[in-house]
């Protein structure tokens, strides 16, 4: 590589080092068990290094000359830059609880103030800063490239779609879109954040402020939002040579992740009961999923909450010492999260033992239903926040807000409204509205002249059964609306009876029916059967068979009538007229 | 030397390099009078030599003079060749019609720029072994240009100095007398340039790393505007302060090569989207200035007075002042004028640069590419161990004081101070501008030191 006629006369030992063939870095190192990661080896210590500890390292010269002094300029400094912090995280103030409180015994009573931080996965197709694929699952490092994996010399550059979504989410959540926000660098040295800072919004964030209304067991609830803002996510760790972290050998690194964008949302400390934090999460899901924001998937971590728990004497106005809990993969373990950590916090306060209450990360175990201890913060991480010198403010115009309010679909709140508007019971409208997909099925199907009452049902009936069965998703069946509403149309007006209507569902759901149900129940020969002679010669059919019980009916056992409709319908298999059988069959039970 | 190419083309010598260590003070090396970019092109195109004639001339000179020099620390004499073979094949296959005033121009790239396939450390033991996948945008619109890349220039490790010492590989020495430093941190550049071993050279200023060095070296060097030419690929000392720029011979070779790297960048945010101009279109032959010409008149030149007077040397101001006569014989009007913010200038810079310092250097952590410590037995002596040995001990002190500058408690004492000053400085330097077309400062206090 390098010409050597000079560099091999050079007298420096250190510049004929520099002779040897270079090794080409971008490789990967070499490892044993899965490829392409990056590995180190081995790891015994996980918790984050915030502030200094890794920069300040060994053998420092002596000339330490001493540059900065305070500069004597009279502009005031302003508290407000890192005041704000505390503002945002008011739940998390530090705070002992009242100690006669916690000696007064079992009568007093405790509220918990439970505050939630949502990281949501934005629906984008290439990452926050460089233009990687977004996407899960694929292969490690293999989405990668110089810029997310902090390669000497290179730059972010926004994602534009990043913005739309986060003023997508911020409009959804009734939250003040900042004309001027900034990106700051967020400092800390881990090996899954490649340039050892992540790119976030510090004191300028995209969405200030918020609401989110929220039903919980028929009552109406409102939470607030403090804020949200974008930023970007680490890459993923991966502990091998043990199952878990504590006896791995080594750990590799899947950059992947590195760099792909995320909303982080903050509620408000307005959340008081494990019901109300699932309720609010269910909910942030369902909003922000219908808006296209992201796809929620918490299994594959699209969709990760964080929630801050404290308890106090109610009435009080001083928070508690807060505790986080971590690693809660649906809402329903969050809910049993909470409820378990508000137990243990009151239980200890009970007991006199408030000061065992510290504040501490602690993940939920969802095998033994409890929270454990993870790391005990010492002090407040110190994450050196400052400006992004990479990248400008980002301008949000008031042209721009307009076109996307333009483009904002139905929110849940108000498909509610309009579902209860249409007759249906609360019940019915939480069941169709839950799932995007539900309600589009259903306002298809209404829009081309289906009557509400039969649409819903067999939307939240055999269609759904059918889906949770099969294990997809309502978007993933074949069958399109106009063949759901032609279906219903024909046990309408007589054509099929319901009976065969469920059989062929099956069917129809895969998309056999899409060319038209009643050709295909011609092709099956399931028309309904109206001719009275050929009900006439079933029913003689029926009753010839079964004398015992025509004598039975005839002595006046009359509820034997069921039994012989049934027969006289599965004779037909299932495609006799009911109403027309009926009326045959009683007049020949009767000896008519 | 003064005619023809400037490293001695015509007569097969290398006049003007052929110095030695004992006769190197006092003797031949002298600055060149008119663009040696343009006299290259004139001779490629009148086929008077051919691009890899003129690269390996380069080249020779390289082998002669750097082992005395250590302007480089990497020469890719290969690649160098292969790139004015392909300027020679396409003059022979398409004639001299496509050739542009770079194509087959040598020129050395200082070490924190990157270039694609060849070693780029920065100055640093902890990018010793790092090749980047992808070039700079400078570079690229240098390849593109068709210019020939000798290799890459010795600097102060992150570009953390102004003697070219702090390289941690080797000291960089002055061409015009090796007992000097050549400044820096662009040191190996202005040294090549100086000695004759490359037509040009790409350096990077972010408090004087161009200005100084060239000023030492006795040649044109340019910070332009923040903005003016991408980052890209620049390897981030102070993000908000850093800026690739040309340093040549002339005023019209530095010109040459910013018309070639200058413009907007999709991969750089803080690129300017205003449309360059031919920044060598305005500029007049020496020879015209003969006789009374005063093609400067109706210009207001400011000498800023802070920057004169005690503490500057007096061949310094007098060479200042003799400008400012020059200038005023053209038909100028030179003024004194007063900036108060100067003072504040460099201890706001300080803390600026290492705060942005500490943070963008956090991503040599042994993890992904660079020296890792062997034998590490857990994460943080994996961190502190492969920083440790990689970065040497004023990037260290820096890292450390810009760490200190932003941490909690110290951030508005520091560091939104600073900003403060900066905004200040600004509003000082727009002011003067909107008064004067142009200020002039020394560049430096004093000439090279030894």
């Amino acid at each position: 590589m390098q010409s050597s006629a000079w560099a091999a006369s050079a007298p420096a030992s250190r510049c004929a080092a520099l002779l040897q063939p270079l090794p080409h870095k971008l490789a990967p190192k070499p490892f044993t068990a899965v490829s392409n990661m990056y590995h180190f080896n081995p790891l015994t210590t996980v918790a984050p290094a915030p502030g200094a500890a890794a920069a300040m390292c060994s053998s420092l010269g002596s000339d330490t000359s001493l540059f900065m002094r305070p500069l004597p300029l009279s502009a005031a400094s302003s508290p407000a830059l890192w005041g704000q912090r505390v503002v945002c995280r008011s739940a998390a103030t530090v705070a002992p609880p009242t100690q006669t409180a916690a000696s007064a015994g079992t009568e007093v009573e405790y509220e918990a103030i439970i505050g939630i931080e949502c990281h949501v996965q934005l629906l984008t197709r290439t990452k926050a800063f460089c233009s990687c694929p977004s996407e899960f699952g694929s292969q490690p490092n293999s989405n990668v490239c110089p810029v997310c994996l902090g390669h000497p010399g290179t730059l972010p550059v926004l994602n534009a779609e990043m913005v739309t979504l986060a003023v997508r989410a911020g409009l959804a959540l009734g939250s003040e879109i900042a004309r001027i926000s900034k990106f700051d660098r967020k400092q800390y040295f881990y090996p899954d954040l490649p340039k050892g800072y992540q790119i976030s919004q510090y004191d300028e964030p995209i969405c200030t402020g918020g609401r989110l209304e929220v039903e919980v067991d028929g009552q109406l609830k409102s939470f607030g939002i403090i804020r949200a803002h974008l930023e970007e996510d680490a890459g993923k760790i991966v502990y091998a040579g043990a199952d878990r972290l504590s006896g791995a050998d080594y750990s590799l690194v899947d950059f992947n992740r590195a760099g792909v964008p995320l909303l982080e949302i903050v509620s408000a400390p307005d959340m008081r009961s494990g019901r109300d934090a699932a309720a609010y999460g269910e909910e942030l899901r369902r909003v922000l999923r219908t808006c296209g924001v992201t796809d929620g998937n918490m299994a594959e971590g699209s969709m990760r909450v964080d929630v801050n728990v404290s308890v106090r004497p109610r009435g009080s106005t001083v928070f508690g010492t807060r505790v986080e809990i971590k690693n809660m993969n649906s809402f329903s373990n969050m809910q049993k999260a909470i409820d378990f950590e508000i137990d243990r916090q009151v239980s200890l306060l009970r007991a006199g033992r408030g000061s065992d209450i510290v504040q501490e990360t602690r993940l939920w175990d969802e095998i033994k239903l409890v929270t454990n201890t993870m790391r005990k913060k010492e002090g407040l991480a110190d994450y050196r926040y400052f400006p992004e010198p990479d990248l400008p403010p980002l301008n949000v115009s008031d042209e721009f807000i307009e076109q996307v309010k333009a483009s904002m679909p139905e929110l849940p709140a108000a498909k509610r409204a309009r579902y209860l508007s249409l007759g249906l019971t609360r019940g019915d409208v939480a069941v169709l509205t839950d799932e995007i997909a539900t309600s589009q099925l259903f306002d298809a199907v209404l829009a081309l002249g289906t009557a509400v009452k039969p649409a819903a049902n067999w939307i939240q009936g055999d269609i759904m059964a059918y889906c949770k069965e099969a294990k997809i998703g309502m978007d993933a069946l074949a069958i399109t609306p106009a063949t759901l509403a032609e279906m219903v149309s024909l046990i309408e007006n007589g054509t099929i009876s319901g009976k065969i209507a469920k059989d062929i569902l099956p069917d129809l759901l895969q998309g056999k029916g899409n060319k038209g149900v009643r050709a295909y129940i011609e092709k099956q020969g399931l028309l309904m059967i109206s001719d009275e002679a050929a009900i006439g010669a079933m029913v003689d059919k029926v009753l010839e068979a079964n004398q015992k019980q025509l004598q039975e009916f005839r002595a006046g056992k009359t509820k034997l009538q069921g039994y012989f409709e049934g027969q006289v319908m599965k004779e037909s298999k299932g495609r006799v007229n009911p109403g027309l059988m009926k009326e045959i069959l009683l007049r020949k039970l009767n000896g008519e | 030397m003064q005619a023809g190419l400037h490293n001695g083309l015509r007569s097969g010598s290398l006049r003007g390099l052929a110095f030695k260590a004992a006769r190197c003070k006092h003797t031949a090396v002298s600055a060149a009078k008119s663009s040696v970019i343009r006299d290259i092109h004139d001779k490629i195109t009148s086929k008077e030599c051919t691009a890899v004639e003129v690269t390996q001339r380069y080249l020779d000179a390289i082998s002669k003079t750097d082992p005395k020099i250590c302007s480089f620390i990497t020469v890719d004499a290969d690649q160098a060749l292969s790139q004015a073979r392909a300027i020679d094949a396409q003059i022979a296959t398409q004639g001299t019609e496509g050739i542009k005033v770079l194509s087959g121009v040598p020129l050395a790239i200082k070490d924190n720029i990157c270039t694609q396939g060849t070693r780029t450390t920065a100055g640093s033991q902890i990018l010793r072994d790092y090749v980047p996948t992808f070039d700079a945008t400078a570079v690229s619109r240098l390849r593109a240009a068709g210019a020939v890349f000798l290799g890459k220039t010795n600097m102060d490790e992150f570009g953390m100095g102004s003697s070219t010492e702090n390289s941690s590989y080797k000291a960089t020495r002055n061409p015009w007398d090796p007992d000097r430093v050549p400044g820096g941190s662009s040191g190996g550049s202005a040294a090549a340039v100086a000695a004759r071993e490359c037509a040009a050279a790409l350096g990077s200023d972010t408090g004087g790393s161009i200005r100084q060095p060239a000023h030492f070296c006795g040649i044109v060097g340019l910070k332009p505007t923040y903005g003016r030419v991408s980052r890209y690929g620049l390897i981030s000392y102070a993000s908000s302060l850093d800026v690739i720029g040309p340093m040549a011979h002339t005023v019209e070779d530095a010109a040459l090569l910013l018309n070639a790297i200058a413009g907007a960048d999709a991969h750089d945010a803080t690129s300017s989207g205003q449309p360059t101009v031919d920044f060598a279109a305005g500029l007049l032959p020496a020879a015209s200035l003969q006789g009374g010409s005063r093609p400067l008149a109706g210009r207001r030149i400011g000498l800023v007075v802070e920057t004169l007077g005690e503490g500057v040397a007096p061949e310094i101001d007098a060479a200042i002042r003799a400008a400012a006569e020059h200038l005023e014989s053209l038909g100028a009007v030179v003024e004194e004028v007063s900036m108060l913010t100067f003072s504040l200038g460099l201890p706001a810079y300080y803390v600026l640069a290492l705060s942005e310092a500490s943070s963008n250097l956090s991503r040599y952590d042994g993890v992904r590419y660079g020296v890792r410590t062997a034998g590490a037995a857990d994460l943080p002596s994996m961190f502190c161990g492969s920083r440790g040995e990689g970065l040497g001990g004023e990037v260290k002190r820096r890292i450390l004081m810009g760490t200190y500058a932003l941490s909690a408690g110290y951030y508005d004492a520091y560091y939104k101070r600073a900003q403060q000053v900066r905004t200040l400085a600004q509003r000082e330097m727009n002011f003067a501008l909107a008064s004067f077309d142009a200020l002039l400062t020394p560049t430096a206090p004093s000439p090279a030191y030894r």
